[in-house]
């Protein structure tokens, strides 16, 4: 950790967004986590993102569990709300307070033991629900906070720092979130904010159960030799099916590119990505294709990344409650207590 | 663009935007630490090595460092650096007995230096510790040129300036003072194996408009009048004062007059005062002691009655800009202006004069009547005679003339001792870590916005009236220490190690200048374009490492690095250290030791 704070100069140049704020205006306190943390990278790319997107800073909630991935909310978005909650409940106390509220942007942060371990049962029903959200499971195969243990996405066969092997067999969140219908799944490497950064914007505009699995190496305990989840091991086994070059309405396409290997994608409020394909045949819309893609990518050994799966046109939880458009905690008590004639009516229609 | 090679000594020297500024190149955050830790005496001498009069300068420098200093590029004003020197010399007790002593035996090579201006006085305090025999010519009674006879008392006190000059003295030249040179030819004939020409540029220039001669017992040339001021020939003028021209020399012909009896001084310049000459402080000070700048006025006559002066005529202009960006001063036909006065400074420019050099002794002049004097050696076409300070390329300053005295000692004991004068030698440059400890740096790199804090002045009711008494306070220690820890430490450099490093983008996360960048290697203008933030500033050099294990490459701006050092403290494996660079120049005396070694 580091014991000075980050002084408040800054570049005389930095861009300045349409909000007037700069990207330092999106900061949060200064981390305490491990010099190198991976996670520290994701916090700049969350930073980034929100930054890049015009986001006032007053519409996110930031919600997380326990660990070093979850204590990361308190260095971005300074100016946000943040509910640190109890180890592997985060997805629980995020779809209530986004049945609540469904204005606000809700960022979920967790870890792979948070979500993968204690958490496991919160995660899938989250998930499953289709609450509105970006989930970001920053994933270092280890319990980075107590001193790391192996978590559920330890591979098969992995060493730890002691020499131990991991004999367990690894959950995948992500083929999970797959199976349970999450409608906007990729994965990504802190180690590479060029694909990250446009990753998390993409997800913040779509409107559904957006998750992110990043991977993020554990300087401390998990970034040695034998680990899959180190920066090297990483880099050399990364498989990128695709790049997000471009994703608000109002960027245009600046570089060139190839007929047929550029696809747009036009999310529900107008917003398009542009992906640009780098494995020819990967279709980002193809849900049992994609499950397939990656269990055999998997078992040769990749660690594949980019928007592996997204829905054209998601719903959400409010959706299929048929919840009202007003947010419910702006309710007053007239539309909320509608007397006993509304009440009869209910109690008749269910006779 | 090619790996960095920070090995070279300028590459970090020109980090140190003060010291690379500064002529001398004086190690200015390493005195500032020093008198943030209540170093006076260490920092004294550190600037008393390399500038030869902190006291003095610590008072008037043109102090070319702080325009460069980066404080100034991350927050509005740079570092006080000219007023800290000041503050190390103030509080340093007494240092004799660091002093050089006088050489104990002499090499037999004699040295006659012309003007015991601060230029020949350095060649002196370089040359006289290493045995020379030095004579020291002056046509005026004391030792000191233009520090003595032109800046006003009010701004550099004399026992501050007759403190340093006698360290000099101390080491005993020979001193013949009182003494004017009115033949180059006559002194080389007395068999000197070298003469420095440190004469300066003593000559005022003029305004010949008419009325000028009817009226001359009220008109006088601003250096002239300043030294007669000094002397104490002069101590009083007439109430209504005008003076003419915008620069420095102008701002303390106002300043003395409102101080010998002038009630309404007025200064006037030709163009805009955006433009002027004189440095913003000295614009300063001077409106603060209620004199204005009329700008846009053309001097048209004297005007005169019964042979007094009463008043001067002017032409109001206004700037017009050509085709070619450059200015014209046309006449805006509004009717001429008259101001009246009983005497009129003419502070107008300053020129060479070297009447006493004869043509025909192999030195030559170019067709502005200049000599040819080499910019790095200072050797004119005699190789036997150098030339320095104002002498050398016109009028600049004290801390120029320091610089050209170093390296005219440098040439003169080179060539005295049979070497190349052209192989210059180089700065010694140390690189150390500063790392104390996990999260400990021996120096406090706690950056802040923190604004410039001002120099306490004496009262003008006191000043205006005695004009030998000092206006600036200067900094007491408590300011001192407030002001030293404005320094951003530049000299601490980023060192960063590609073996080291597992690009997991710490550094570049925490940066709060956004200085680091991981990127694919370019070409430098291309490159500049797609950093973190865009580096603009091209007179700071780009540190790019060789080339990462992911093919990419580190690119620092060093624009504006405040040296925090958070980089080093966030970086898991130590490839960014933090190490101090203390660069030294070489002055006559390392020369030496070093060629004989
Ligand atoms: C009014 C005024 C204010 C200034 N204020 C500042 C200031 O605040 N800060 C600053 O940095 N600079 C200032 N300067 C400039 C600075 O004084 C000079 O740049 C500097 O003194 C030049 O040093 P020098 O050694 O080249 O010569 P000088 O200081 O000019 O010394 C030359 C000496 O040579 C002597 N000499 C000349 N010819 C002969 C001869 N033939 N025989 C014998 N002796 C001779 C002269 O008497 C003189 O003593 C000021 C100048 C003026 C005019
Ligand atoms: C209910 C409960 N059980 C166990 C713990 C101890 N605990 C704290 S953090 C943690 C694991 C965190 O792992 P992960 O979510 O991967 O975060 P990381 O530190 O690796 O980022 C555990 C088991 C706890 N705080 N609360
Ligand atoms: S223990 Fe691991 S996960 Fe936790 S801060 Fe340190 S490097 Fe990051
Ligand atoms: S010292 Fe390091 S962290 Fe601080 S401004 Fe310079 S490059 Fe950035
Ligand atoms: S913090 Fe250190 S290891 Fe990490 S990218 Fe920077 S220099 Fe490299
Ligand atoms: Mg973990």
């Amino acid at each position: 950790m580091t014991y000075l704070a980050k002084p408040k100069l800054r570049h005389p140049d930095l861009p300045i967004n349409k909000l007037g704020y700069t990207r330092r205006d999106y900061e949060g306190s200064v981390s305490t986590l491990c010099a190198g943390c991976g996670h520290d990278s994701i916090s700049a790319a969350i930073i980034q993102a929100c930054f890049e997107l015009d986001l006032p800073p007053h519409r996110i909630a930031k919600l997380s569990g326990i660990g070093c991935s979850s204590k990361t909310p308190t260095y971005f978005l300074g100016h946000s709300h943040g509910f640190n909650s109890v180890h592997g409940r985060m997805p629980s106390v995020l779809t209530g307070a986004n049945l609540a509220n469904r204005d606000l942007l809700y960022l979920g942060v967790s870890g792979d033991g948070d979500s993968a371990s204690i958490g496991l049962g919160q995660f899938a029903h989250c998930i499953r629900r289709g609450v509105n959200m970006v989930y970001i499971v920053e994933n270092n195969g280890v319990y980075g906070l107590t001193k790391g243990q192996f978590s559920a996405t330890a591979d098969r066969g992995s060493k730890s720092k002691r020499g131990a092997i991991n004999g367990d067999s690894s959950i995948d969140l992500v083929s999970m979130a797959l199976q349970l219908g999450a409608t906007y799944i990729a994965r990504s490497f802190s180690g590479d904010k060029t694909q990250l950064v446009p990753l998390i914007k993409a997800a913040i505009l779509h409107k559904g159960a957006a998750f992110l699995d990043v991977i993020s190496p554990c300087v401390a305990f998990n970034n040695h030799l034998g680990s899959t989840k180190s920066f090297d091991y990483v880099r050399e086994h990364n498989e990128a099916v695709n790049r997000l070059d471009m994703m608000t309405p109002r960027a245009a396409i600046t570089a060139e590119y190839a007929p047929g290997t550029v696809e747009s994608v036009t999310q529900h409020d107008g917003s398009t990505i542009h992906l640009r394909k780098l494995a020819a045949n990967y279709d980002p819309h193809d849900r049992i294709a994609a499950m397939t893609y990656l269990q055999e990518r998997a078992s040769a050994g990749e660690v594949v990344t980019g928007l592996l799966y997204v829905d054209n046109d998601p719903s959400d939880l409010h959706d299929s409650l048929n919840t009202v458009a007003a947010p419910l905690n702006g309710l007053g008590e007239t539309e909320l207590c509608p007397g006993p004639a509304a009440l009869d009516k209910i109690n008749a229609s269910l006779r | 663009m090619k790996p960095t090679d920070i090995g070279a000594p300028e590459y970090f020297h020109k980090v140190v935007d003060c010291q690379w500024a500064c002529p001398a190149h004086t190690p200015v955050p390493e005195y500032i630490r020093m008198i943030a830790a209540g170093r006076y005496a260490d920092a004294y001498m550190v600037n008393w090595t390399s500038n030869v009069f902190p006291g003095v300068l610590g008072r008037t420098c043109d102090r070319p460092c702080e325009p460069a200093c980066r404080r100034g590029r991350v927050e509005d004003e740079p570092v006080a650096i000219c007023r800290l020197k000041r503050v190390a010399a103030d509080y340093k007790g007494d240092i004799k007995d660091r002093l050089p002593q006088p050489a104990t035996s002499r090499n037999g090579k004699r040295v006659a230096l012309i003007g015991a201006g601060p230029a020949s006085l350095t060649v002196a305090r370089d040359l006289l510790p290493l045995g020379y025999h030095v004579v020291l010519y002056d046509q005026d009674p004391k030792a000191g040129g233009m520090m003595r006879t032109q800046i006003p008392k009010f701004r550099l006190p004399e026992s501050v300036l007759d403190e340093e000059v006698d360290y000099i003295l101390g080491l005993q030249p020979e001193l013949r003072l009182g003494k004017r040179i009115d033949s180059l030819k006559a002194l080389l004939d007395e068999g000197y194996d070298a003469v420095f020409v440190g004469s300066g540029a003593p000559r005022g220039r003029d305004l010949e408009i008419p009325g000028r001669q009817e009226a001359k017992a009220n008109i006088h040339v601003g250096i002239d009048w300043l030294s007669s001021v000094s002397f104490g020939h002069i101590d009083k003028i007439g109430k209504r004062v005008i003076v003419l021209g915008g620069g420095n020399t102008a701002m303390d012909c106002c300043r003395s007059s409102k101080r010998l009896g002038g009630e309404t001084v007025t200064v006037v310049v030709r163009s805009g005062f955006e433009e002027m000459k004189a440095s913003p402080w000295e614009k300063e000070d001077a409106m603060h002691e209620g004199i204005p700048i009329l700008n846009f006025l053309v001097p048209k006559a004297f005007i005169h009655k019964n042979g007094r002066l009463t008043g001067m005529t002017f032409d109001k202009v206004k700037a017009e800009y050509d085709a070619k960006g450059r200015r014209n001063l046309v006449p805006t036909g509004e009717p001429e202006t008259l101001i009246e006065c009983d005497d009129v400074l003419v502070a107008v420019g300053q020129e060479n004069s070297f009447p006493w050099i004869e043509r025909d002794i192999g030195l030559d002049f170019d067709k502005w009547g200049m000599p040819v004097v080499d910019t790095t050696t200072l050797q004119s076409t005699n190789p036997k005679v150098f030339f320095g300070g104002d002498a050398a390329f016109g009028p600049k300053n004290i801390i120029w003339a320091v610089a050209h005295g170093h390296d005219a000692a440098i040439s003169i004991h080179k060539m005295l001792q049979g070497e190349d004068i052209k192989d210059r030698p180089p700065p010694t440059v140390n690189l150390a870590s500063q790392k104390m400890g996990i999260h400990e740096w021996s120096y406090d790199n706690d950056v802040s916005n923190d604004l410039r804090y001002k120099v306490p002045w004496r009262d003008p009711s006191e000043t205006l009236k005695n004009i030998r008494l000092e206006v600036e306070l200067g900094f007491d220690p408590k300011l001192g220490f407030a002001e030293a820890q404005r320094c951003l430490n530049c000299d601490i450099q980023t060192v960063f190690e590609a073996k080291l490093c597992i690009e997991c983008d710490a550094c570049v996360d925490i940066c709060p200048m956004d200085c680091i960048t991981f990127t694919p290697n370019g070409e430098e203008d291309e490159l500049r374009q797609r950093l973190m933030a865009p580096a603009r500033n091209k007179t700071q050099d780009l540190y790019v490492s060789p080339e990462l294990k992911t093919t990419r490459v580190m690119v620092k701006d060093e624009d504006v690095c405040l040296h925090c050092g958070l980089c080093a403290e966030r970086c898991p494996t130590g490839a960014w250290d933090m190490q101090k660079s203390l660069i030294q120049m070489t002055h006559a005396e390392h020369a030496c030791s070093r060629s004989h070694a």
